[in-house]
């Protein structure tokens, strides 16, 4: 089928139009999060209500991603009035069907109750989560989807697109906060081709799951940003490096990529232009530091995923040695709002420096656990006990994580602390991938940093001695702590060991891995010495033979 | 050697779709962990062969990542996510006493070969965390009840 640009805002035009005819819409939200509580035989017990009721043509059941609730899945969004129901089952489906639709009286017993959960956040990356079909490209399509890659093509230069990215101050969301459209000037300006796009979705950090959602819930946003970013750096070929341990956002990607070909607006000359542009998907093999950009490329052409010293940067050297754009999947979800809606709009939002929203994964020992987006800017208090609602009842708050296992655990007392680049690394966090993980008294410091020291030593791709031998040495030393055979001099060895890794390892990888370790020292030193002159742990967890959790593989 | 079975055609088969590039090798490894359920060194020579790559290479890229297995796994694997999330939640827990119960080590495969254990790294489902995962399927907010029942159950206990 060879269509035009005007086909596709035809079909914009007549989906919306049949979309507006339904007097409902029954949204089951079909996301990895509400699957395994049976998500799917929810949807089908709504189909079966539908039929039964005789509602076919007045509502339009659809499977769609995750709105964000995820920890009182399966849960079915209803339209208009955005209606929200929780732990729905395929007996309630039933239930809702016949009150809601049939009667108008939504059944207030399975509602979502909790409005703070929605009220502070800001959803413009998950802009359709929720709410479309990210099966069905006519629903990205109807909901605007693939209209700004089409003002790209026919109404502005590559030169412009980059100038409106610039204006709109977007920072890259996958951990380091570089600017994007200086970015894609570099990659711009390279005579060598052919270049290379990549989208990042490797998203190695555990207790993260904001880009495995996005894929999974809005898999066009993706790829019509990435499409963007081809036309203004001039590459015609694209890789998504998924994780496989994500199968459902693998899958999905798979099959929107298809759509996408079938409707030009993948392949050689999209839409009848002189821009051709095409992406396969390569699958990570569970390894974090090939989320690291150099590390990506290596696994990407097939080797082992080993970083290697920049300069030069992919930007000029990158796949098979070509220009290559990497770029987070959460940046790339946000150019197609600042193309349509204006650089400077978007730069409106969060904060001067730091403009836009962000996702964030908030889980651990929080009420309200999910995915969030919010604008930059906001305070780790408003995160955690507004829209997260506080620890579960009976605990006591104790610090929370910012920025995945080398992030850094911040106490009560920086809680309002502002979420954006430069305060969370000047509090010793980062941003990293976005994740937020609430941790109570329950938990022990010592214990936390030895179980993410633990992390990136199995994770630590071994090639440059810091990272490779300090982060070990590091975790023998908190062991001994947690066996109760610390001594004071440990601590000083903690710190001095974690700021000579953070200084001179290699790739990102050692120089965050200390950010726990320091941290904790930091913030919570009295824990490390109760350990060690009392031989007690606060938390009541350590002084069991606490060993390394990895057999051989 | 590998036995001429309907695997190892549709291997060659991916093999071949992939033009006997060197690129494709970590493709290759993933087609042949999944039609095969691990690693072993007939296959690793066989991929080294036909993508005409020394074999230490491929031993190489396939150990760095963790998601291949170079043993046998049990009639039935267990995986529970040792992710931040679920480690927050007291998966540990629920692992060590899988351990008990199994008789069985992470990592490792019980006496009789019909279970495996395996730690991942977070799965992504972490608002639901702990998540241990038994046969594919996904069990959120665990307890050590519900997965010890589960298990037995898969076991036909
Ligand atoms: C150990 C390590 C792991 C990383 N993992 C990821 C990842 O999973 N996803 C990601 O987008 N960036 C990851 N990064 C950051 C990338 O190197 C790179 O900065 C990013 O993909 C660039 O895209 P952005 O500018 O859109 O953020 C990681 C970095 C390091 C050091
Ligand atoms: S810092 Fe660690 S992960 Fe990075 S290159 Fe060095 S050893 Fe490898
Ligand atoms: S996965 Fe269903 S709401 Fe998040
Ligand atoms: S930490 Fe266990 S699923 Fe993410």
């Amino acid at each position: 089928m060879v269509l035009k640009p005007e086909d596709i805002l035809r079909i914009a035009r007549e989906e919306a139009e049949r979309q507006r005819s339904y007097r409902y819409r029954i949204n089951v939200c079909c996301s990895s999060g509400c699957l395994p509580f049976g998500a799917l035989q929810v949807l089908k017990a709504f189909e079966e209500a539908i039929k039964e009721f005789g509602l076919q043509g007045e509502c339009r059941v659809s499977r769609t991603g995750c709105v964000g609730t995820c920890s009182v899945g399966p849960v079915v969004l209803i339209e208009p009035g955005g209606y929200l129901y929780q732990n729905v089952t395929p007996e309630n489906a039933r239930e809702i069907v016949k009150s809601h639709i049939v009667s108008g009286k939504p059944v207030k017993e399975l509602l979502y109750a909790n409005e703070a959960f929605f009220k502070k956040q800001l959803r413009l990356v998950l802009r359709n989560a929720g709410k479309i079909d990210p099966l069905k490209i006519e629903d990205y399509i109807a909901a605007g989807g693939y209209s700004a890659l089409i003002k790209c093509l026919t109404k502005m230069t590559p030169k412009e697109v980059i100038d409106e990215v610039i204006a709109s101050g977007l920072r890259g969301r996958g951990g380091a906060g570089f600017p994007t459209g200086q970015k894609w000037n570099f990659v711009a300006r390279e005579k060598n081709t052919p270049k290379y796009v990549v989208a990042n979705l490797d998203e190695g950090d555990p207790g993260v799951f904001a880009n495995r959602t996005l894929a999974e819930a809005d898999p066009h946003a993706i790829i019509e940003g990435m499409a963007i970013a081809a036309y203004a750096v001039g590459a015609e070929k694209g890789y998504i490096y998924v994780r496989a341990e994500y199968p459902l956002a693998v899958q999905t990607l798979r099959e929107a990529l298809k759509q996408a070909r079938s409707m030009n607006l993948m392949g050689k000359n999209i839409l009848e232009t002189q821009f051709s542009f095409d992406i396969e998907l390569r699958l990570g093999a569970g390894a974090f530091v090939a989320g690291e950009e150099t590390g990506i490329l290596a696994s990407i052409e097939g080797r082992r995923a080993m970083p290697r010293p920049r300069p030069p940067y992919p930007a000029t050297s990158g796949l098979w040695g070509k220009p290559t754009l990497i770029q987070n999947v959460e940046t790339l979800a946000n150019v197609p709002l600042i193309i349509l809606n204006g650089g400077s709009w978007f730069a409106k939002i969060g904060t001067p420096k730091c403009t836009g929203t962000k996702c964030f994964s908030l889980t651990g020992k929080v009420n309200n656990p999910g995915l969030i987006e919010v604008p930059m800017g906001i305070t780790l208090r408003e995160v955690v006990f507004e829209i997260g609602g506080g620890v579960p009842s009976g605990r006591r708050f104790k610090a929370v994580l910012v920025g995945g296992p080398s992030g850094g655990c911040l106490p009560e007392s920086l809680l309002d602390l502002s979420i954006d680049y430069e305060s969370l690394t000047k509090a010793g966090a980062i941003m990293g991938s976005g994740g937020i993980v609430v941790i109570d008294d329950e938990s022990c410091m010592v214990d936390t940093a030895w179980f993410f020291t633990d992390f990136c030593v199995d994770e630590s791709c071994g090639k440059c001695v810091p990272c490779r031998v300090g982060l070990l040495k590091m975790r023998n030393i908190l062991e001994r702590i947690m066996k109760g055979e610390g001594r004071l001099e440990d601590l000083d060895i903690l710190s001095e060991l974690g700021e000579y890794v953070r200084d001179v390892s290699l790739c990102g990888l050692g120089q965050t891995a200390p950010n726990p370790v320091l941290t904790t020292l930091r913030y919570f030193r009295d824990e490390y010495i109760t350990h060690i002159f009392d031989k007690r742990c606060p938390a009541g967890k350590c002084f069991r033979s606490q060993v390394s959790m990895k057999e051989a593989p | 050697m590998l036995k001429e079975d309907r695997r190892l055609q549709m291997l060659e088969r991916i093999i071949k779709e992939h033009n006997y590039q060197k690129s494709a090798l970590l493709e290759v490894l993933h087609a042949a962990h999944e039609l095969y359920g691990y690693f072993d060194k007939p296959l690793l020579t066989y991929i080294a062969e036909r993508l005409n790559l020394p074999p230490s290479h491929v031993y190489g890229v396939a150990s760095f990542y963790h998601l291949f297995k170079f043993r046998k796994p049990g009639e039935h694997v267990i995986s529970a996510c040792m992710g931040t999330a679920c480690y927050v939640k007291g998966v540990e827990e629920i692992i060590t006493a899988i351990e008990r119960e199994f008789n069985i080590k992470r990592g490792g495969s019980s006496p009789d070969g019909r279970l495996s254990l395996f730690v991942t790294r977070c799965i992504g489902a972490c608002a639901m965390a702990p998540n241990i995962t038994i046969d594919n399927e996904v069990v959120g907010r665990a307890t050590k009840e519900v997965v010890l029942d589960k298990i037995r159950k898969v076991l036909g206990g």
